[in-house]
């Protein structure tokens, strides 16, 4: 009797609104990614990997890389994206994001310096006028054999699907966690942040396969594994 | 959030900002503004949450609640803290990072004896 009890309130503070929402924790779920497992392979290896994970920094990677003696880098593009700075107009006097300046001040590494690129859904949130430059960008950081992983939304998606996070678990099976901007992010001079919205980033656009195709068309080889999700998941080879 | 009370820690307060070469051999707090180099190699460095470093840190452990710019290299352990902004490279025997810490740069775990043959 004691615990329908305690399940009755446990009921009845759910439906409670308000100061609740605060406090609960950010929605976690857990997907599980072909083409991470085919990704697997390389770090069961025995030589050590330089890994970029461009996503939230996420101490689940970090620790699932260097406790296999992998060199990890991370950098989160989405939110460098964010940058007021960056903001400028094209010849048509259309808002854009100055992408020479944001490649300047980002992925600032040697060429042919990563085994592999953990890209996760950033192309579908990154603005548009910075897309391309950062795909070539990650062509030429890649060693000759590389691999990036890309996650993109099939056309059923809605421009509100939230943006995740992604955190290995284990070598097929990732945590998804929706991201949650800082504060300060969001601020700016000019309020024309493009990819952010109130709480997240706003999907941009949603790519067919043939875009998939012309963005990677300088990789050496592109693999398609479809998920149930109404995600794509993405595997090239430089 | 105020420096932990130690007889052996030196502390920067919010408004203190200083240039150039700080070295030691007890734990520093700072909350303040440092640019330049860190160098406490048998002690701890935090860096509190009003704390802006700009600066190469060499010390046996690092915690980190706020801004921190520059390659850290800690003999022991680093601890990013949920209100950490890091941009540089981490070179250490272990790492604790808390879901909303922001790191941009590497992450070098070295084993002691690694260290120790100095790779």
């Amino acid at each position: 009797m004691a615990s329908v009890t305690h399940n009755f309130m446990k009921l009845f503070r759910s439906s409670a609104g308000g100061q609740r929402e605060a406090s609960q924790p950010v929605q976690k779920l857990t997907r599980r990614s072909s083409g991470l497992g085919e990704l697997s392979r390389l770090w069961d290896g025995e030589s050590p990997l330089c890994v970029l994970d461009l996503g939230s920094t996420s101490p689940s990677n970090i620790r699932f890389f260097t406790e296999r003696g992998h060199k990890i880098y991370s950098e989160d593009l989405l939110v460098s994206s964010t940058e007021p700075g960056l903001v400028t107009k094209d010849e048509q006097g259309n808002v854009v994001l100055d992408s020479r300046k944001y490649l300047a001040e980002n992925l600032q590494y040697p060429a042919l310096h990563f085994d592999v690129v953990l890209c996760w859904n950033l192309p579908d949130y990154l603005d548009e006028s910075l897309v391309r430059p950062v795909m070539g960008r990650l062509w030429s950081v890649l060693k000759p054999g590389g691999m990036l992983l890309a996650f993109f939304h099939t056309k059923d998606a809605g421009p509100d699907s939230p943006c995740y996070r992604f955190h290995i678990l284990e070598k097929d099976v990732l945590e998804m966690q929706r991201i949650v901007l800082r504060r300060e992010a969001r601020r700016g001079p000019t309020g024309a942040i493009h990819t952010a919205i109130a709480d997240g980033f706003r999907l941009q656009r949603v790519f067919n396969n043939r875009h998939i195709e012309t963005l990677f068309r300088d990789f050496a080889s592109i693999k398609f594994f479809l998920a149930r999700d109404n995600v794509r998941e993405v595997l090239v080879v430089r | 959030m105020s420096a932990p009370f130690s007889a052996d820690l030196a502390q920067i307060g919010k408004s203190v900002v200083i240039k150039g070469e700080l070295s030691g051999s007890e734990d520093l707090y700072v909350d303040g503004q440092v640019e330049g180099s860190i160098a406490l190699k048998g002690n701890s460095l935090t860096v509190g949450p009003h704390g802006q470093i700009k600066a190469s840190v060499e010390a046996k452990g690092v915690i980190v609640q706020g801004k921190l710019e520059g390659n850290v290299l800690a003999t022991d352990r680093v601890d990013l803290r949920k209100t950490a902004i890091v941009t540089g490279d981490i070179s250490t025997q272990r790492i604790a990072i808390e879901e909303g810490a922001y790191l941009k740069g590497k992450v070098d775990i070295q084993g002691r004896a690694e260290k120790a043959a100095g790779k």
